[in-house]
């Protein structure tokens, strides 16, 4: 070998070194993913397995609860207390790995299904609730309090792949100050936004990239039916509706409460008595209102991953997670109200919360069938591309 | 053997460094970049173009405006940065004057801030006319990327002997012909390498153009991202992310490829600095250029502390307070513990820092003594991490590292180690520069006086590398300090860093979340300050001793 | 012992991409003794002085240094110093360190190192300035220092690039009678290239002519 030839060893033998260590990789991948048996998803749970509650205590066991960014790791939280009180109960350690954004958190999901980062998955949404039953991210389980909860949620996932464990609802907000400076009234119906009187008032969340904003054009699709709902956004474009990317920039950034100049955003049912219960100076009365006609309401569901090797640890979170002991604590730190129809909610929220009566919902098998086709019309409509 | 014969067109370098030596070096750098770069983007690339319809996006005409936008829009950002950047990075470089580190300190903090914050301030500055324009998104670029120039173009711009100039002048060349004739291409491989940086920034832009785009002004990344969480299309995400890293390494190649041909030998080793207090009518042009600077960074500084104590009514310090009062009221808790905070993102950057110095200064080595070949492989893939889309590293390890002996998904050092792939590139492009100064005949006289190739590559290399090495630890650090890219898409238990716990507190409702999300803000700003004025004052004083 | 021949180039050839720059160049010098080699720009004299110290290596040809081939040894296991036309001080090292590289390289003790190059300063006339910085010499201080440092590791051969470069006419002609004083003082074998006859009869006996 020459010595110009030299010159090229020292990375070849880096590479080498390299190839050695793909290659152990390698070897060892041919371990997972063999499940193979019934069903679109492979193989069910071993069918003799029983529920969690009233099981053995099961010492030095430990369940991952993979949850989206905004569910609190604080260990003094209520939420971590009471997950801590869980572990007291049953024996069962419960670490709480945050995953992203309630897209991103799915998506990581659908990437490792049958060889999952955590054992139990915390806030899929309804509208992302097909892609993760299609995407074969959980294992089957109904929970042991199932038969206590409204139909209303329950009947969303026949297949019992998911438990519902929380709701809110998506809807328009006001700046009670600064519709009174304006002199108009709060707006109350979906027609209100396209009518002169609020020209220029309302910013929302781009669909593609915002899940409020997603719930707002699913809203108004099931208010203006599949051929109508077009005809209404070119009206609130005429009406100078503002679009931004995300909730925060629409609330933080455009509502005219938070130092911006629009008096109407699409938000939450419970962001009232947040602004109540964490204000910078002490509050008498909630500064914005909700406009409840425009409601649409979002279920969130907890479900165990398939996959997971902690199967009768996770049946017994699952069935605690919807309990009246968790379910209490959910609605103060989480911004959502609880599913369990036995749990008192906190005097700030009956006072202050929208509950609307008959929100607008879609079907979650709907949501997902026409999510990306319904984005890409509302960009064109709206954004012009 | 080698043995030369007459006629041999190559002359042999007797003083080369061993073989094995070059290959130590390399190891590092090359598995480093292997297993947590290369190994987990392929991965995910090749499961994204399984499926049978991954290149259907490529037809689409939205794509191609996607495209087109993400390219002008970074071209344009990077030719206003060095426009706005080189008189700062001449003041800065030439002459001492008063507050100059501190300048130096608070535009490299404003680089470092997390995307989110940078545009809630961009928003509490700009004329409600230019926001969600594009001219917000470009001023947002130059006000974030203002350090990149500054910094690296000061660094090459501190060691050009003054008389280089002096000599132009008395040559009869007016100042403006100096500048264009003598000091524009001495400075060429640095204003390259900085506007290479520039616009692989702006090109992969995230967190502006999702603050500052209104949501109809996507870059790729953005559409990448978009596709990957959103859509759940990875096999969309996985072919936008050939399409921008394709883009990326023509830019790379060819600004490597620029500064390796413009590399000038400047008479001193790299480390003398010619830098005077400004007299006379120097003076006011040295203080225009500083106060443009510190007023284009200083600005969203402001902005933040003020909106930190901004409540809507008045002013008041109940976020501040409220800080380390994690308990509201009986029962009800913030979730979120800033001091915790602080001190996860201080530990992670460490750990960051020690990787990104450790795999940049073998890097360093590396490329300076393999062949050309090998070192521009190796420098350019390392830059590559820069303009590959984060989610795309963040999913890659995801699905790379889910199995014995690589079971690496929880391991608490993969954070670091993806904020080490971010920094390394600074590392590098900091110390090549003076490495490439720095004549042979220094090591050929060590060799003179009997020290061995690696001796006296040591004795002459690693003092001149000391400096910049300090400055890219300070750069890497602070870089981890505001990461919110590929390890944003990471799983994690415990407790999270600053610029996460500040985009957690934005998403929610409450005026004290937001005014708190902006005193952590402050404090991220005033963190990397101290560290980036402690590091520069270090890297001072390794040069004098 | 004159008569002891030191350095023997034989039939030396490099050439650079097909230019011929030393076409079977071959000197001798004997022991002790300073030679000129003599010679405009680009006639290779360079060139001949970096094949002699290793730097670069021949495309045929021998060099022996006291009857050693040394044609293929590195540069530091040749006992070749040389002074650089540029000087090459290491920036970050005081007077005192540069000069006590080699010594330090060689693994002399602190007390010896610190010892010598005092000494070794003395006799370039820079006796007290152990402890300055290299930014702060004159051009005539940088030469003197060059010498020090490249004696000090006492080598067989000492090569000279055009080491009174830059200097003016009177620093120049006084420095070339000491620095030559010093290389004969100490015994020292020496090749010293210049393009300046009249320096090459100030500091040496013999001159070896290059044309092109």
């Amino acid at each position: 070998m020459t010595n110009a030839r030299g010159r090229t060893r020292p990375v070849a033998l880096s590479l080498l070194v390299l190839a050695t260590l793909t290659a152990c990789g390698d070897d060892s991948e041919g371990g997972d993913g063999g499940a193979a048996g019934a069903g679109p998803c492979g193989a069910a749970a071993e069918p003799g397995d029983s529920p969690g509650v009233g099981g053995d205590r099961a010492d030095g066991e430990s369940v991952t609860l993979v949850a989206y960014e905004s569910f609190p790791t604080d260990p003094e939280n209520p939420v971590v207390e009471a997950l801590a009180a869980f572990t007291a109960e049953t024996g069962v350690e419960v670490e709480i790995l945050i995953a992203g954004d309630t897209g991103t958190m799915l998506s990581k999901a659908t990437l490792t299904a049958g060889n999952p980062e955590g054992d139990v998955m915390w806030g899929i949404d309804n509208t992302f609730l097909s892609r993760s039953i299609d995407g074969c991210v959980f294992e089957p389980y109904a929970a042991v309090a199932l038969t206590d909860l409204p139909s209303e949620f329950t009947q969303l996932v026949p297949g019992r792949e998911a438990t519902p464990v929380d709701f809110g609802d998506v809807c328009v907000n006001y700046d009670i100050a600064a519709l009174e400076a304006a002199g108009v009234a709060p707006p109350t119906s979906w027609e209100d936004l396209t009518s002169a009187e609020y020209a220029g008032m309302l910013v929302v969340q781009n669909p593609a990239t915002s899940s409020p904003g997603l719930a707002f054009l699913m809203g108004t699709v099931a208010a203006f039916g599949e051929d109508g709902w077009a005809a209404y956004w070119s009206d609130l474009v005429a009406n100078d509706v503002l679009v931004v990317d995300g909730w925060s920039q629409a609330y933080y950034e455009a509502f005219s409460w938070a130092g911006g100049d629009r008096p109407l955003v699409v938000s939450y049912g419970s962001s009232p008595p947040f602004e109540v219960l964490f204000a910078t100076e002490a509050l008498d009365a909630a500064p914005t209102g909700v406009v409840e006609s425009t409601c649409v309401r979002q279920v969130e569901f907890a479900g165990i991953l398939r996959g997971t090797e902690h199967l009768g640890a996770a049946r017994q979170l699952i069935d605690f997670l919807v309990s009246p002991a968790f379910q209490q604590v959910v609605a103060l730190n989480l911004f959502v109200f609880p599913v369990h129809p036995d749990v008192e909610l906190d005097q700030t929220f009956i006072d202050y919360a929208a509950i609307p009566e008959s929100p607008v919902s879609l079907d979650p098998a709907v949501i997902d069938e026409h999510r990306e086709e319904w984005i890409d019309e509302w960009s064109r409509l709206v954004q012009g591309n | 053997m080698v043995s030369p014969r007459a006629g041999q067109l190559r002359i042999a370098q007797p003083n080369r460094l061993p073989v094995w030596f070059r290959a130590m070096v390399s190891v590092p750098p090359v598995l480093f970049l292997s297993v947590f770069y290369v190994w987990p983007f392929l991965t995910l690339v090749v499961r994204g173009l399984a499926g049978p319809d991954a290149f259907d996006l490529l037809v689409e005409a939205r794509t191609w405006r996607v495209v087109w936008f993400t390219t002008w829009q970074a071209a344009a950002s990077t030719l206003l940065t060095l426009a706005v950047g080189l008189a700062p990075a001449w003041a800065t470089a030439r002459y001492h004057f008063p507050g100059r580190r501190l300048l130096l300190s608070a535009v490299t903090a404003v680089f470092v801030l997390p995307t989110v914050v940078i545009g809630a301030a961009m928003i509490a500055v700009l004329p409600a006319a230019l926001e969600r324009t594009v001219w917000a998104i470009l001023a947002a670029h130059v006000v974030f990327n203002l350090a990149v120039v500054v910094r690296t173009v000061g660094t090459s711009w501190a060691v050009i002997p003054p008389d280089l100039e002096h000599a132009a002048r008395t040559l009869g060349a007016s100042p403006w012909q100096t500048f264009r004739s003598i000091t524009l291409p001495v400075l060429r491989p640095a204003i390259t390498a900085a506007g290479a940086i520039v616009f692989l920034f702006s090109f992969t832009s995230f967190g502006v153009v999702r603050v500052l785009g209104g949501g109809n002004r996507n870059t790729i990344e953005v559409e990448i991202w978009r596709r990957a969480t959103q859509l759940g299309d990875i096999s969309g995400a996985a072919t936008l992310t050939i399409v921008q890293l394709v883009a990326l390494a023509a830019v790379v190649a060819w600004s490597s490829k620029v500064q390796r041909r413009t590399a000038t030998t400047l008479g001193s080793a790299g480390t003398h600095r010619f830098s005077v207090r400004p007299t006379g009518q120097t003076r006011r042009r040295v203080a225009a250029a500083a106060s443009v600077a510190a007023l284009i960074v200083v600005v969203p500084l402001i902005a933040l502390v003020e909106r930190s104590l901004w409540n809507g009514e008045t002013y008041s310090f109940v976020a501040w307070r409220s800080l380390g009062n994690n308990e509201i009221r009986p029962g009800l808790n913030i979730g979120i513990d800033p001091l915790a905070a602080l001190r996860t993102s201080l530990t992670t950057a460490a750990w960051a820092t020690g990787f990104a110095l450790v795999i940049g200064a073998t890097a360093v080595v590396a490329i300076s003594t393999l062949g050309r070949r090998s070192s521009r492989v190796l420098d350019t893939g390392l830059m590559l991490p820069l303009g590959t889309s984060a989610v795309t590293i963040g999913f890659g390890m995801l699905i790379t590292f889910d199995h014995d002996p690589v079971d690496w998904r929880a391991a608490w050092w993969l954070v670091p180690v993806g904020h080490a792939l971010v920094a390394t590139p600074f590392v590098v492009r900091n110390s090549l520069g003076v490495l490439r100064s720095i004549s042979p005949d220094q090591r050929h006289a060590a060799a003179t006086l009997g020290a061995t190739p690696i001796r006296a590559w040591s004795a002459t290399t690693l003092p001149a590398l000391r400096r910049p090495l300090a400055t890219g630890a300070g750069l890497a650090a602070a870089v981890s300090l505001g990461e919110f890219g590929a390890t944003s898409f990471l799983s994690r238990s415990g407790n999270e860093t600053l610029p996460i716990a500040i985009d957690r507190l934005l998403g929610r409702t409450g005026r004290l979340f937001q005014a708190q999300a902006f005193a952590l803000a402050s404090i991220l700003a005033a963190v990397t300050i101290v560290l980036v004025v402690a590091i520069d004052a270090g890297g001072d004083r390794a040069r004098r001793s | 012992m004159p008569g002891v021949i030191v350095l023997d180039v034989r039939d030396v050839v490099v050439s650079f991409d097909g230019n011929v720059v030393l076409d079977h160049v071959s000197i001798h010098i004997e022991r002790g003794e300073t030679v000129a080699l003599l010679g405009p720009s680009g006639s290779g004299k360079s060139t001949l002085l970096r094949v002699i110290a290793g730097i670069l290596e021949p495309n045929a040809g021998t060099v022996t240094v006291d009857g050693r081939d040394i044609t293929h040894l590195p540069t530091h296991s040749r006992s070749v110093g040389m002074v650089f036309q540029d000087e090459q001080l290491f920036p970050h090292l005081s007077v005192a360190d540069n000069v006590a590289f080699g010594l330090k390289v060689a693994g002399v003790r602190p007390a010896e190192r610190r010892h010598r190059s005092e000494e070794l300063l003395d006799a370039v006339g820079l006796g007290g300035l152990a402890s300055r910085s290299i930014d702060n010499l004159s051009g005539g201080e940088r030469k003197r220092v060059a010498l020090a440092r490249s004696l000090a590791p006492n080598p067989s051969l000492l090569l000279l690039d055009e080491p009174l470069t830059g200097l003016d006419r009177e620093l120049h002609d006084r420095l070339a009678t000491e620095l030559a004083a010093v290389l004969h003082e100490r015994g020292t074998t020496a090749l010293w290239v210049t393009h300046d006859r009249g320096e090459a009869q100030a500091i040496a006996a013999r001159s070896i002519v290059f044309t092109i």
